[in-house]
């Protein structure tokens, strides 16, 4: 199929981005949308052109790293996928797609379609751990937990970290990805015993950084590639007020 | 000879390790803060390695190419983590883990350190636990475990198929912890361009910011590798994309030796190639062999849809071949012979490079539901790739480059030949022989980052204390850092007309054909000799766009594959020198009558640790001999 | 201490509750504007004369102006910070699937504040003194605002949006306070569903009657 991708281009930081506009053709439904993008590069480096930054690594949907806004969505217009895994069997001959890079003021643009997403490091630098030293657990049978409680904490934990939240929401909060971190530790009877002290410092760094406030558009578990419920949202605000 | 020196310590097996850690020199505490660190990779091995020398008070510096040390590709392993717990009671030890080990190894890997790894790996389930890893559990609140490829006892701990993900983001919030403490500083987005070497010790490395392409200095006691393999010389691989052997190979060309790079492990379940842009290859965890059984037509080039196959017309060859394991053969046997069956005109799809892996059998005994919680998100993941509903119809598999069990030569301590340099996790060769079993590279990469390292390099660091912090302004790193701004040159200058991926592609496809699940003297030195004209044309027409003071990633690209070039003659030169088939390794002219693989002890029971000695000169052998003091060895057989 | 009282979290929190109180209210004031339907102007401007005098209802009223107060500068404060965590926006859209009325929430709020701002002129204002007018005869002032046709336009597109507010609103606000429920969650939002729409109806349906039929 023929395509026309209209593309974010921004050489770094500090510079002016504009949409460039290129057609790429004969694309295989088999392709993914990053391997598209791999032979849009292909075609570009041999004309001795810039080609397009982005974040990619596994390709497998669970490093998290690839991300970008495609037609309107956080990787793109099919649920539950991440850009790497998104299938150009989903768009058709003769459409255009328009992709850009994640928008939020603590996601700044290094280059093209790549972010600076270290804010969320940041949030999991504040709190987002059980304070245990190699060598000082003790057996693990001898910390029981709940089957149910431990499956959805599993659920929470399966985060990946690329950002989809904050760039579906269109206030730009990073809740989601917050409380997926609360929810796994608040879960597990190892996490409750810090469980004050990690909700106040995560929410405090979360504000810090200047993510917007959640007002439960539920856009960022639309979006998810994971899945990721707003179950756990509500989990994190009672979290919150209980550590006072 | 003599400059392999294992340092295995004496006295019975069971108690070496014990022994080691009562006798090793120490590091005051108050002086650990004084003693500088660097690690470079934030995978299981990395992470761990850091955020525990982190705990002990130790200067970390960390490094890694991705935008934040949660992605390193630890994060993709999927089927489980071993450890001998028994907690199943069905006779599972220490011992028997590490027997499992050696014996899946081929016989190829070192007693001593195959042994300290399977005792450490209860300690690493302890520590995930109390890290918050919410592994699979049963009812009563105990955490569950499952039998995987190769054994015979159920000690695979898993969190459904991201294990590997959950090990990792267990590393990455202790190392967090450190970072918040002070103790590790974090360097993302650098690749390390070269290692630095004063004195005949590792001091420091070279590093590269990815983002500004400034190029940095960074100095330390001592250097830490925990840099993964090198899958992805085969280009399609089921590694990151990204994933490379720079940093590696920029230590063996500084003097570390590089032990077994013929030991690639050619994973038999992934999904086949779709299209001829695929970039990488997923795997489909082996967990599905617990469930799944693999067929083929027994009519040769049989294109009807799997579904329409009467069952007396499938061959279900691995239940066939190997009736005790059927299914579950150890990965090097299931690849091979799904290779075997592809060549001889069985395969099936569209390319004819795919098998079945049927679930029809499972689904009607245990019910959709039983099958949908153990592997629904792989399922899923294979519908999302390929369209196809796999609880209706057969998934199609095909086998993938995915470890490496060669890596950088190290002794018991995890030292390589150049002294303060250390390698862990994947990036070293000790653990696996020339084959790893399932759920073993997590174990091995935590076990050593968190629990062996930490204890070996105080033996090291001890004598070092009264070293100032050292200082980058030497000429040994003045040069280093010429060096790496010479090829970066060199490189930027080639412009050409071909990209950096499609030499890599040209280079995978090369490896693949000759040097993949089966290999012989012929295709080798063909393999070399393509190889030799492939890597003549990159260096003359590659093109890179833009500049080297930016983010530039046909750059790193086009550096990584420079390095592949030269891995890949010593990986086939290793190949080429074992005149034997062992484990993953196996050489057409050394098989048994019924096509299995026909091991050397009497010649090649040694580790082959290759010196590099210079630009296009050839690398000096030097063996390790392999002393089996515990295990008698034995024909590897799954029959 | 600020850090708590100020964190995006506790600003939700209180919009939640200052939010849920506002609920409560509702009803009320719907129940007491019923009796204007009545031809009888005495049980109306009674009720209205006990809310105006009776000393607790003074309290709650105070607390009620606060709550309005909180509601609507956090409501302010915090788009204002939503805003500014996206100084550029999307050349796409943002199609992402989201509850649809929770986008407007802040449009929808500034118009029910435009009506208040108006009721407050034609009735509070009035009982503070601000206003000329009879304090002791609301009855009648409604009556006469309700046969003015612009009046009625005004008042019924005001409780349309107040309507799309609550629909949000409601069952966001459970949301907010962390109280959610495998079982109950789904209750909660059905009750939102009928609040919003029987409320603002209710209003409608007086506006209507007043205006068309006496």
């Amino acid at each position: 199929m023929n395509l026309t991708l209209k593309i974010w281009r921004q050489k770094n930081a500090g510079a002016k981005g504009n949409f460039a506009t290129y057609r790429m053709e004969d694309v295989s439904p088999k392709m993914s949308f990053l391997e598209m993008l791999d032979a849009l590069n292909k075609k570009l480096v041999e004309e001795d052109k810039d080609p397009v930054a982005f974040d990619h690594d596994c390709r497998e949907g669970i490093c998290g790293s690839c991300g970008m806004y495609i037609n309107g969505h956080p990787h793109g217009p099919v649920p539950a996928v991440t850009t790497c895994l998104l299938s150009m069997r989903y768009f058709s001959d003769g459409d255009t797609i328009c992709v850009e890079p994640w928008r939020a003021k603590p996601f700044p643009v290094i280059k093209d379609l790549i972010v600076d997403r270290s804010a969320f490091d940041k949030i999991q630098i504040a709190g987002g751990y059980i304070s245990v030293n190699a060598g000082a657990a003790p057996e693990a049978n001898s910390i029981p937990a709940q089957k149910k409680n431990s499956d959805t904490a599993f659920d929470s934990s399966i985060c990946i970290g690329c950002g989809a939240c904050v760039a579906a929401c269109k206030n730009a909060s990073a809740m989601l990805f917050v409380s997926a971190k609360i929810s796994q530790f608040a879960l597990l009877p190892q996490g409750r015993i810090e469980a004050k002290d990690r909700v106040r410092a995560m929410v405090e760094m979360m504000d810090e950084l200047g993510f917007g406030n959640c007002s439960n558009t539920g856009a960022c578990e639309a979006e998810c590639p994971k899945e990721i419920k707003l179950t756990n949202i509500a989990r994190l605000n009672r979290e919150y007020y209980k550590a006072y | 000879m003599g400059k392999l020196i294992s340092k295995v310590p004496e006295g019975p097996l069971a108690q070496k390790w014990t022994r080691y850690k009562s006798s090793v020199k120490l590091v005051n505490p108050a002086n650990k803060k004084k003693v500088e660190i660097i690690v470079v990779g934030t995978g299981l091995s990395g992470a761990s390695a850091a955020s525990s020398l982190g705990e002990l008070g130790y200067s970390v510096k960390n490094f890694c190419y991705q935008d934040s040390p949660r992605r390193a590709h630890s994060v993709a392993a999927q089927g489980g983590i071993n450890a001998a717990k028994n907690y199943q009671n069905d006779g599972d030890s220490v011992y028997r883990l590490f027997y499992d080990m050696i014996k899946g190894g081929d016989y190829r890997a070192r007693e001593a350190n195959v042994y300290r790894a399977a005792e450490v790996s209860n300690q690493v389930i302890d520590h995930f636990t109390a890290l918050g890893v919410p592994f699979a559990r049963d009812y009563g609140g105990t955490l569950d475990t499952r039998s995987f490829g190769g054994v015979q006892v159920s000690r695979t701990f898993y969190a459904k198929g991201q294990t590997g993900q959950q090990c990792l983001l267990g590393c990455y919030s202790s190392l967090n912890r450190q970072i918040k403490k002070g103790n590790v500083k974090m360097f993302p987005r650098r690749e390390m361009l070269d290692l630095v070497v004063i004195d005949g010790r590792a001091r420091g490395i070279i590093t590269r910011n990815l983002i500004t392409g400034e190029i940095e200095r960074h100095g330390a006691h001592a250097v830490v590798l925990a840099t993964g393999g090198y899958g992805t010389i085969y280009y399609l691989s089921t590694l990151a994309v990204n994933s490379n052997a720079s940093a590696a190979w920029k230590a063996h060309k500084k003097g570390a030796f590089f032990a077994n790079p013929s030991f690639v492990q050619i994973h038999p379940t992934s999904v086949p190639q779709l299209n001829e842009f695929q970039s990488k290859l997923t795997l489909m965890s082996e967990s599905l062999r617990n469930d799944g059984r693999i067929w083929v037509s027994k009519t040769r080039g049989d294109k009807r849809p799997a579904n329409d196959v009467p069952e007396d017309e499938r061959d279900y060859y691995l239940e066939r071949r190997y009736p005790t394991f059927g299914n579950l053969v150890p990965r090097d046997v299931a690849s091979r012979a799904a290779k075997e069956r592809c060549d001889a005109g069985y395969g099936v799809g569209e390319t004819g490079l795919a098998v079945n892996l049927d679930f029809r059998d499972a689904i009607n005994k245990q019910g959709k539901k039983a099958i949908e919680n153990k592997y629904g998100n792989l399922f899923d993941m294979y519908k999302t790739i390929t369209g196809i509903d796999s609880y209706e119809e057969p998934m199609r598999i095909y086998p993938a480059g995915h470890y490496t069990m060669g890596g950088l030569w190290v002794d018991y301590e995890l030292m390589t030949t150049i002294p303060g340099l250390y390698a862990i996790g994947e990036s070293n060769f000790s653990d696996h022989g020339a084959n790893r079993l399932g759920a073993s590279s997590l174990m091995q990469a935590a076990g050593d980052g968190y629990f062996v390292l930490p204890n070996t390099i105080s033996n090291y660091l001890a004598d070092q204390i009264s070293v100032a912090k050292i200082a980058t302004d030497k000429p040994e790193f003045a040069d280093a850092e010429k060096a790496a701004m010479e090829r970066i040159s060199k490189l930027m200058s080639i412009k050409g007309k071909q990209t950096a991926s499609s030499f890599h592609k040209r280079l995978g496809r090369i490896m693949w054909d000759y040097v993949g699940m089966s290999r012989n003297e012929a295709g080798l030195k063909k393999a070399l000799e393509l190889i030799g004209e492939l890597k003549d044309e990159f260096w003359k027409d590659l093109n890179i766009p833009g500049n080297a003071d930016d983010l530039n990633m046909e750059l790193e690209k086009a550096g990584r594959v420079a390095d592949y070039f030269d891995l890949a003659q010593l990986l086939i030169t290793d190949a080429l020198n074992r005149k034997e088939s062992c484990g993953a390794h196996f050489r057409e002219e050394y098989q048994t009558p019924d096509g299995e693989a026909l091991r050397n002890d009497e010649e090649y029971a040694y580790v082959a640790a290759w010196e590099y000695t210079g630009e296009g000169k050839p690398h000096i052998l030097h063996k390790e001999e392999l002393k089996f003091e515990e295990v008698e060895m034995k024909v590897r057989s799954y029959k | 201490m600020n850090k708590i009282l100020f964190s995006s979290l506790s600003k939700k929190f209180v919009m939640a509750l200052a939010g849920l109180f506002l609920l409560l209210f509702l009803p009320l004031h719907l129940v007491i504007n019923l009796m204007l339907l009545k031809s009888d102007p005495v049980p109306f401007n009674r009720a209205a004369h006990f809310m105006a005098t009776f000393p607790v209802i003074k309290i709650i009223e105070i607390v009620l102006l606060f709550t309005i107060l909180v509601h609507i500068t956090w409501g302010i404060f915090l788009q204002i910070q939503n805003w500014l965590a996206r100084p550029i926006g999307y050349a796409g859209g943002n199609k992402s699937e989201t509850s649809f009325f929770s986008r407007f929430m802040i449009w929808t709020g500034a118009s029910v504040l435009t009506f208040l701002v108006l009721h407050f002129f034609n009735f509070y204002f009035i009982k503070l003194g601000f206003v000329p007018g009879n304090p002791e005869d609301f009855y009648s002032v409604a009556h006469r605002l309700f046969k003015i046709p612009a009046y009625n336009y005004i008042y019924l597109i005001c409780f349309a949006l107040l309507g799309l507010h609550l629909f949000h609103a409601f069952s966001s606000a459970f949301q907010t306070l962390g109280l959610n429920h495998r079982k109950w969650t789904p209750v909660v939002n059905v009750v939102a569903w009928i609040y919003a729409i029987a409320i603002p109806a209710g209003f409608a349906f007086i506006s209507l009657t007043l205006w068309l039929f006496r």
